[in-house]
């Protein structure tokens, strides 16, 4: 079943995409990003549930700590009014930061955990924050998948 | 016959559809019509620039220059303030790239069932609930995305904007999640300094006519053609006043409930038989902070958002469902 993908890069390169599996936003505490840690099916064989709701969380734990309406952010919006918001110029806000630290958290998931088994965790920011996308690369392990089948259906399907 | 290939990466404002214009490298992002934008910031500038000219002198001599000092902080708050609403991105959503699309397609038709032929398939909604408050997502035929809560389409600039407010052609740009603050701001600032003018060419008729007499300072004040420029400034300032006092107090109204300009010409919260704004804390001082010293959210749209990074390249073949368009070069190929 488990891939045998030395590295990232390697994948990226040499195998092709399946599919892509997108996991959607969780509205339900509000506009407040959040993503659903509802397993997706065509996953099943692919990743343990554990791994995936256990990033997924992190990765709503993260946002929440961006989105938080605290000291820190009044001190910060305060201080860009009082300059008329130039010194945003110069300094990052902590959404930038925490931002940063995502896609740090997003690649180092990626290397140990995603590529091994053949699949690619891409940025929400790149998406507009609307979706988690996973895509989803050919399985070495088994023989012959055919990745045309289901994607001639879906284009068909209108 | 050799072929000489150019390869550029696109930034990610070049790719993104829609009828906005960039400058500076992406740093700039407006809406095509411009015209009133520079109806506002001619009439700003000109307006303040009547009043440091022939008004400054006088009141900083006989009453105090902190006047004029105070005035020129102000109008350049003002301008700071017009050109970050102008400039920046309100919160645009980028579009649904064929896979999601495709992915969103599918969701749809198994959640429909099949649909009889000669039959009109059921409206493209989804519900979620948000604080004991079920809201309904419209799905977006342009962007083919089903709409975040709050969210909206700009027609004017053709994009999905993030908790959309108005598209207001004074600023050229639509207002959303990104600069609402600044455009707050904006109209609150300006009505300051609306009334400051106003009030100080008051002060300085009223004290030249205590000088001189009425009549004479009727004819005397500089500027005597047929046009006398404080009394250009006086009309200017008087329906200007009204319209941002009036503006500046709806928005702040807006702000102490949570609402945005669209819910509340649609009439989404009001009425009983609407339900009650989720998304308010029920508390004006809550509400405030929010939306005045919340996160500053990224840019989706810019090249200067954290994460650079595009798509990793696909060497191997690529499935049917993308386009040329989620390639991250473009190549121009030159035959020589």
């Amino acid at each position: 079943m488990a891939t045998e993908f030395h590295n990232l890069q390697e994948m990226q390169h040499t195998a092709s995409l399946v599919t892509k599996v997108f996991i959607q936003r969780d509205y339900s505490e509000g506009t407040v990003c959040r993503f659903q840690t509802k397993f997706p099916t065509e996953l099943d064989n692919r990743i343990e549930r554990a791994l995936l709701e256990q990033t997924v969380k992190t990765l709503n734990s993260y946002y929440v700590e961006a989105e938080k309406v605290g000291g820190q952010s009044y001190l910060e919006g305060c201080l860009a009014c009082a300059t008329a918001y130039i010194v945003f110029l110069c300094m990052e806000t902590r959404y930038e930061k925490v931002l940063k630290k995502i896609s740090g958290y997003i690649q180092e998931q990626n290397e140990k955990i995603y590529a091994p088994r053949g699949l690619l965790l891409t940025d929400p920011i790149e998406r507009g924050m609307r979706v988690l996308e996973i895509s989803v690369f050919e399985d070495r392990g088994s023989s012959g998948s055919s990745p045309s089948s289901s994607m001639s259906s879906c284009s068909t399907a209108r | 016959m050799s072929a000489v290939m150019i390869t550029r990466k696109l930034r990610k404002w070049e790719k993104l559809p829609g009828k906005n214009t960039f400058c500076c490298d992406g740093r700039v992002m407006m809406a095509r019509q411009k015209g009133i934008f520079y109806l506002t910031l001619f009439l700003i500038i000109g307006t303040c620039s009547l009043f440091f000219a022939f008004e400054c002198p006088y009141l900083a001599v006989h009453l105090s220059p902190a006047i004029p000092v105070f005035a020129v902080l102000l109008f350049l708050f003002v301008i700071a303030m017009l050109l970050r609403t102008s400039f920046s991105d309100p919160g645009v959503l980028p579009r649904a790239l064929p896979e999601e699309a495709n992915f969103i397609e599918m969701e749809i038709e198994a959640a429909n069932g099949s649909v009889p032929s000669g039959q009109r398939p059921p409206p493209r909604i989804r519900n979620v609930q948000i604080n004991n408050q079920i809201v309904k997502l419209k799905y977006c035929y342009t962007c083919k995305i089903f709409r975040p809560p709050r969210a909206s389409h700009c027609s004017i600039c053709d994009n999905c904007v993030d908790r959309f407010d108005h598209h207001c052609p004074w600023v050229g740009n639509c207002v959303g999640k990104r600069n609402y603050r600044y455009f707050y701001l904006f109209t609150l600032t300006l009505s300051l300094l609306t009334i400051y003018i106003f009030a100080f060419n008051i002060v300085h008729v009223v004290m030249r006519s205590v000088d001189q007499g009425f009549l004479s300072t009727l004819k005397e004040t500089p500027g005597t053609y047929p046009f006398k420029y404080e009394y250009i400034l006086l009309l200017v300032c008087f329906f200007t006043l009204w319209s941002m006092v009036g503006l500046t107090g709806f928005h702040t109204y807006l702000i102490s409930l949570n609402q945005t300009t669209n819910e509340d010409i649609k009439g989404s919260w009001s009425g009983k038989n609407r339900g009650q704004n989720p998304y308010s804390h029920k508390n004006i001082v809550k509400n405030c902070c929010e939306v005045l010293c919340g996160p500053t959210y990224p840019s989706i749209a810019a090249e200067k958002s954290s994460a650079p990074k595009d798509d990793p390249p696909l060497a191997a073949k690529l499935p049917p469902l993308a386009s040329p368009e989620t390639d991250a070069e473009t190549s121009i190929v030159k035959n020589q």
